[in-house]
């Protein structure tokens, strides 16, 4: 065991990786300062700058290189630095990424990590601090993975470095420092929930930092005699349907909650999904559809507080 | 080595045989284009797909791939076609891939647009303007990180110049001194729209050579021009002095599209390009230099009559199972479809 924060956990499976398998290489800006979160600290400085490669602001180059990269026998990590910076790369991320395998009839593999921190960011505002995981659970060919922890961003990444497919990768932008104990060569399954809190009164389902909030509230909740069961989806793509299912099934209420804009966010198909297959009872939360705003009275309003979760929680374990 | 002649037999019997593909392509797509509403027969066309035809612009194609090696890597454009078979595709298959049948190139999954042979270097036609050239750039630096000999041939088209992977991937090349040789393909229209009213400055040499990259501007339907400017460019390029960038200068004969009879162009531009075709000009070429025509017709029926086999056998050939819809999609998930 050892004690390492999110960042650290993600460098180091990253490192061992690279140890590894010298075809693993990483590109992105500002990667040879070790990032701009720190989870590639040291790494230019092991692996050389031909393997840890500082780029040009060239987003759609950096993923659209990548795939060919990959192409070319090189297991590419790209950075886009936050997932709204990714949005210059969605040709090369949707058309060419996720669609060259089945689209050349299995000639080649595209076996790319892409890393695109998500959520809010303290005062970053509109356009640093989204939450947009929805978007790419929805295309087919893509793996979306959003660690809550540091085991978890050592063990998912390790993971995702190990899968032949396009793992889009989520980490968060608030959960950096966040400390834990890593167990070093442990793996996390690509597509396995994790259990944070038992009982028997309803399902949370949730995922990244909302993870922390769900388990504070279910915290609340046991104090008032309500007992919840916190699942940490920690891939969304493809998502743990036997652990949801059964749990749901079990407490015949689901609560699904999400750091991302509710319309339209994964919970909606987390909640769907539930509902066609167990009749429970469903409720959704997440951010209201408004962009950030800088100011904390405005960012406040996009944020899912401890509070709302058990006030959600509470309106569905009512009779 | 081949002599001088002997070069342009070869070339003219690459351009002759993706003529003969293209012709026996338009013909097998006709009946309409599903996908654009314009289907004119209750019985689907045997290429029901949009088909992007390079008629007309054979000898970039041949001319650039013929100093390429069976290892070098290429990417391409929505006009592949040319690009794919002087690379050393299987006429066969890509046929049966137009078709749509389990015995293409892609297993039925790709079609025109999506053409690719990954077996001879050809990484994939592209259905996104300009797409292919980042990824041209990643394979370069990755042979470039793995030490190996092998070059990439870049190709995309006039109307890829105005988009931003252009000048992303061109600058990538330069700053990671990459091996790479991009090959605008310019037919003079983007889409149905001429692009020189669409393009700021000197056009894409000078954009070129703007960001660092060497560039040769050559008449695009002479086979021999291509050839020769080509082969001093890759072999800048495999000795190790980074990018160079080949502007051909040609002239789409067909549609944007096989459904698009391209009325929109002057009919005499078009009547004036005809007379610049580049198997034309091989021809007047090869004629000057002693060979008989009858020696031409012969290369002329030997194509169609591949290409009249790879018709018959494509016709033939199975269709896929409509469980290969499910094959290769991914594989962490794969079997959670909804």
């Amino acid at each position: 065991m050892a004690l390492m924060n999110y960042s650290l956990a993600a460098a180091t499976a990253l490192s061992e990786a690279m140890h590894a398998d010298p075809n693993v290489i990483a590109l992105g800006e500002d990667l040879g300062r070790g990032g701009i979160f720190a989870q590639y600290r040291g790494l230019q400085q092991t692996f050389g700058a031909q393997r840890v490669i500082d780029t040009p602001i060239s987003e759609a180059t950096i993923m659209g290189a990548a795939v060919g990269m990959a192409l070319a026998g090189l297991r590419p990590v790209v950075e886009m630095r936050v997932v709204d910076f990714a949005l210059c790369a969605m040709d090369e991320l949707i058309n060419q990424a996720a669609k060259n395998r089945f689209m050349f009839g299995g000639q080649g593999r595209v076996p790319l990590v892409v890393r695109m921190p998500i959520g809010l960011w303290t005062a970053s505002a509109a356009q640093h601090s989204q939450s947009l995981e929805a978007w790419f659970a929805h295309i087919p060919g893509l793996v979306v993975v959003a660690p809550a922890a540091p085991d978890d961003n050592y063990g998912l990444l390790a993971s995702a470095l190990e899968s032949g497919d396009p793992v889009v990768y989520m980490e968060h932008k608030e959960l950096w420092g966040t400390e834990g104990e890593v167990v070093p060569g442990s793996r996390v399954p690509l597509g396995r929930a994790r259990r944070l809190h038992a009982g028997g009164d309803l399902t949370i389902v949730t995922w990244s930092k909302a993870v922390a909030t769900c388990v504070a509230a279910a915290t609340l909740l046991g104090e008032s005699g309500i007992h919840a069961d916190v699942i940490d989806l920690r891939t969304l793509w493809p998502w743990d349907r036997a652990m949801v299912l059964e749990s749901a099934a079990r407490t015949g209420r689901l609560l699904v909650v999400h750091e991302a804009v509710q319309v339209g966010g994964f919970g909606a198909e987390i909640a769907a999904a539930v509902a066609e297959a167990t009749g429970c009872r469903i409720r959704r939360l997440g951010a209201p559809r408004i962009p950030s705003g800088y100011s904390k009275p405005l960012e406040d309003e996009s944020r899912v507080s401890a509070a709302a979760v058990a006030a959600a929680a509470r309106l569905l374990t009512n009779p | 080595m081949p002599t001088p002649d002997s070069l342009l037999l070869a070339l003219y019997r690459t351009m002759a045989r993706i003529r003969a593909f293209e012709n026996a392509a338009e013909i097998a797509s006709q009946g309409g284009v599903q996908a654009w509403g314009l289907s004119t027969s209750a019985k689907p066309a045997l290429v029901r797909g949009p088909l992007h035809l390079s008629t007309g612009q054979e000898a970039v194609a041949a001319g650039v791939c013929a100093n390429l090696r069976r290892e070098d890597l290429l990417t391409s454009t929505h006009r592949g076609h040319g690009h794919t078979l002087a690379k050393g595709a299987d006429v066969n298959r890509m046929m049966a891939e137009l078709f749509g049948r389990a015995t293409g190139t892609n297993q039925g999954k790709g079609g025109s647009m999506h053409i690719a042979d990954f077996s001879v270097g050809m990484l994939g036609a592209n259905g996104v303007v300009a797409a292919g050239m980042p990824i041209a750039v990643g394979a370069a630096h990755a042979l470039k990180v793995r030490g190996r000999p092998e070059i990439v041939a870049c190709f995309f088209g006039d109307g890829a110049v105005n988009r931003g992977p252009f000048l992303e991937a061109l600058n990538w090349a330069v700053v990671y001194h990459l091996p790479v040789l991009f090959v605008c393909e310019d037919n003079r229209i983007s889409a149905t729209t001429p692009t020189g009213p669409m393009t700021g400055g000197a056009g894409a040499s000078a954009r070129a050579m703007s960001i660092g990259v060497p560039a040769v501007t050559v008449d695009g339907n002479d086979v021999e021009a291509v050839c020769t400017a080509a082969a001093r460019l890759i072999a800048e390029v495999r000795a190790g002095a980074g990018p160079r960038f080949l502007h051909a200068v040609t002239y789409r004969f067909k549609g944007h599209v096989s459904v698009d009879p391209g009325a929109y162009r002057d009919p005499a531009e078009v009547t004036r390009a005809l007379e610049t075709d580049p198997l034309r000009i091989a021809r007047d070429k090869l004629v000057a230099g002693g060979i008989t025509s009858d020696a031409i017709d012969t290369i002329d029926a030997v194509a169609r009559a591949e290409i009249d086999l790879a018709l018959a056998a494509a016709e033939a050939a199975p269709w896929p199972d409509a469980a290969t819809a499910y094959t290769d999609v991914q594989d962490t998930g794969a079997g959670q479809w909804r």
